[in-house]
């Protein structure tokens, strides 16, 4: 008999269905819809039940209701207490995405520096990076922004404000103030100058790497670019006559009017939320330029590379592709991580929209719905860039 | 050539000792400090930030610090006031747990350190024994530290500070262990319907940050129960962290998973084995080993991620500090009080992590160069 009618014969019996593969993975998993289905239902009936007892609304018509309530910090679009929960909302979600985005930013860079610190040959400089590492990673974020915030409270009141630069500068409890730009007629130049240097120093660096790939000439691809970027809009800065004004910020009655204002809350947050991050990402970045291997740097100093061109020619390409994965996790820790604005009250999502507004409505599962919506929503667009980027930096491999 | 020199036969000549420039204590300092001009320089700047800072700090917690008094009017030498510490010691520790119980949690600590000693370690003697009492130590846990059956019931709303913030911790990780290996294994699976679950729970749940899934778990969780059936603030919050721990710990299971030969699996199945005899058995086992340092790493940030149930209105440490932090008789003394907290968790936290550093290389047999 050979196996194939054996297994026949084993498969057609009723009893022993269930040793059958193929049937016994459609029964578990119907089981699995079956029990989550139940649990889903017994859910579902609960809560309508709950609801209705205790008189909760539902729909999403509260977006529509007004808020009530202020916020202290809205740098992107005008908010009274008169204003819907939908605009609130709004006003939460870019906050969230300022601190986010300028963490990612001052944590990055700050990161990469504390890393190259660490290797560095300097027996005292690379311990007191590793000190500073250690002591940030185990102490928890919540704290740390706890005490951030603390040491800006602590700052002198409004009436002995530090003052710096004749009065342009001025720093207490209430913030740092600074003061505020009015752009004049022309000002849009200079934005439209920089859009178009970085425009033309991704065309000049295409075209160079183009050039050195076929003909072997090198360009100063960096300094040009630089040049370029930091010149043009000033060149249309001054063509344009310099128009630009600042109002400065002036003590009337109990506080400074006028100028911008840094409120400590922004301050705080965003400072632990770098520094925090900034101490993972320097491990990333020391252990990536750690996996390429020393043979990849005596190569290429025996191939006469500059030490410069070493370092970004050869080990950085290769580093990336083991920093990147878990830089994309690191910059979703920090988006995550901006979410415990709550507390210290710096209005982004968590605090206004899922915190006040829940409170105030009742409507937890629309709220937190939402609330997580977004953070889904900001995890898959990050991850997707990261891959996009990581895609073109890993090599090709044969 | 010198005549007084002693000729030897070649490799006959005895070693010399190392020419001074090149060994010992200045050489180490020529190499690693003054090797160049801008090594000099970073290391003078480096001892000029270090004094700085350090003479601060010294000043701050040590010399101008005031550690005996009654108020804080006794605290006049300008660095900290280690007062409210003393004052709000018990606190810190228990919360408001009853004083005339507070042998409970000091024997739960204790039973705790014995449990837990086995599981880290492997080569202390009768390992079996202990780990069987590690099992049941939830329960003995549970027991002393809530009462009934001939204890006095201690409320859960009493429990706080570092207390709190342990049974956050520890509960966290023996309840996401479990349920991490489970949907580790589904996400695994080949069977398309449990392994989606599985994948958009892990990936939904590492989307989104704790503090929401706490909101949710504070504010959602009683609309899902049936009228009458209430959890208490704690059940609530664990139920929470439980969920957010065990989608990391997944994700770090996994990686073990994968990390097993092909061929392992295939010698299970030729084996004979099903498929929980071959994962009990043989894979699993394998697994878990390889992937220790990482559980304990992804306990490291659970038990740093414990301090975001003060937001939901639990007295764990943090929670505890925001009240002490609040008291009339201690105002302004927030740094102090940070400053304690923070050197609690470094502590733990810097523990563990040496801990999964020397586990790490303890793993790693034969395979680093």
């Amino acid at each position: 008999m050979s196996a194939e009618t054996a297994q026949n014969a084993r498969g057609s019996g009723g009893a022993s269905l269930f040793s059958d593969q193929r049937f016994r993975s459609l029964f578990f998993q119907a089981l699995v819809i079956g029990l989550l289905g139940a649990f889903l239902v017994f859910i579902v009936y609960n809560t309508a039940h709950n609801i209705e007892k205790r008189g909760i609304q539902t729909g999403f018509a509260f977006l529509d209701a007004a808020a009530g309530y202020d916020i202290a910090i809205s740098p992107f679009m005008e908010y009274t207490a008169t204003h819907t929960h939908g605009r609130v909302f709004l006003v939460g979600l870019f906050n969230t995405l300022l601190v986010s985005f300028l963490g990612i930013i001052a944590a990055t860079f700050l990161g990469v520096f504390l890393g190259v610190l660490r290797l560095s040959p300097n027996w005292l400089v690379s311990r007191i990076v590793y000190c500073y590492v250690e002591f940030t990673r185990n102490v928890p974020l919540l704290l740390q922004i706890l005490l951030w915030y603390a040491i800006f409270l602590a700052l002198p009141s409004v009436k002995q404000s530090i003052t710096m630069f004749n009065d342009i500068i001025i720093l207490n409890k209430r913030g740092l103030v600074l003061p505020e730009p009015l752009p004049g007629d022309g000002f849009m130049l200079v934005p439209i100058a920089l859009v178009v240097a970085i425009v033309a120093s991704i065309f000049f660096a295409r075209w160079a790497k183009k050039t050195q790939a076929a003909t072997g000439k090198i360009y100063p691809v960096f300094m040009t670019n630089t040049a370029m970027i930091i010149g043009l809009p000033l060149l249309a800065f001054a063509v344009t006559g310099f128009p630009l004004d600042f109002a400065y910020a002036e003590l009337k009655g109990f506080n400074f009017k006028g100028g911008v204002v840094i409120k400590p809350e922004f301050t705080a947050l965003w400072f632990a939320l770098s520094l925090y991050t900034a101490a993972f990402i320097s491990e990333t970045v020391r252990a990536g330029i750690q996996s390429v291997s020393h043979g990849q740097t005596e190569a290429s100093e025996a191939l006469g590379l500059r030490p410069s061109w070493t370092m970004r020619l050869i080990i950085l390409p290769q580093a990336l592709r083991v920093i990147i994965p878990p830089m994309t996790s690191q910059y979703l820790n920090l988006t995550k991580n901006s979410s415990l604005a709550v507390a210290i009250g710096y209005p982004d999502i968590v605090q206004s929209f899922g915190g006040v507004t829940l409170n105030q409505t009742g409507q937890a599962i629309e709220v937190i719905f939402i609330t997580m919506l977004v953070y889904l929503t900001i995890s898959l667009l990050i991850s997707a860039f990261m891959n996009w980027y990581n895609n073109r930096v890993s090599l090709v491999e044969r | 050539m010198s005549v007084t020199e002693q000729q030897y036969a070649p490799g006959e000549h005895p070693d010399l000792p190392p020419p001074l420039g090149e060994a010992g204590l200045i050489a180490w300092f020529k190499k690693r400090l003054f090797s160049s001009v801008g090594n000099t320089i970073l290391t003078l700047v480096a001892v000029f930030f270090l004094y700085h800072v350090l003479s601060a700090i010294i000043f701050w917690t040590l010399t101008g610090a005031t550690f005996t008094g009654e108020t804080k009017a006794d605290c006049d030498l300008g660095g900290a006031c280690w007062l409210v510490i003393g004052d709000r010691f018990h606190q810190f520790m228990y919360g408001l747990y009853p004083t005339d119980q507070y042998w409970r949690p000091n024997l739960t600590f204790i039973l705790m350190v014995v449990a837990i000693v086995p599981v880290l370690f492997d080569n202390i003697p009768h390992r079996g024994k202990f780990l069987l009492f590690s099992a049941i130590f939830p329960f003995i846990a549970f027991y002393l530290l809530s009462g009934g059956w001939g204890l006095e019931t201690v409320d859960t709303d009493e429990w706080g500070g570092l207390l709190l913030t342990l049974v956050l911790g520890v509960t966290g990780i023996v309840a996401s262990l479990p349920i991490g290996i489970v949907l580790a294994l589904g996400r695994r699976s080949n069977m398309p319907i449990v392994r989606t679950l599985c994948v958009c729970f892990i990936e939904f749940i590492r989307g989104v940050p704790l503090i929401t899934i706490l909101f949710m778990a504070s504010n959602m969780l009683p609309l899902f129960l049936p009228e009458g059936v209430n959890f208490d603030k704690l059940l609530r919050a664990l139920i929470g962290v439980a969920l957010f721990s065990s989608a990391y710990m997944a994700e770090v299971i996994r990686g073990g998973l994968q990390a097993i030969p092909k061929g392992q699996y295939e010698g299970a199945d030729a084996m004979g084995l099903s498929y929980w005899q071959s994962m009990r058995l043989i894979i699993l086992p394998q697994a878990l080993r390889i992937v220790i340092p990482g559980i304990v790493n992804t306990f490291i940030g659970l038990y740093k991620d414990t301090t975001l149930v003060s937001i939901i209105g639990l007295f764990d440490l943090i929670g505890i500090g925001l009240v002490a932090v609040a008291d009339v008789k201690w105002r302004g003394l927030a740094p102090e009080t940070y400053a304690f907290i923070a050197l609690l968790f470094f502590i733990s936290c810097f523990a563990m992590s040496r801990y999964s550093l020397w586990l790490e290389n303890k793993l790693h047999t034969g395979h680093k160069r």
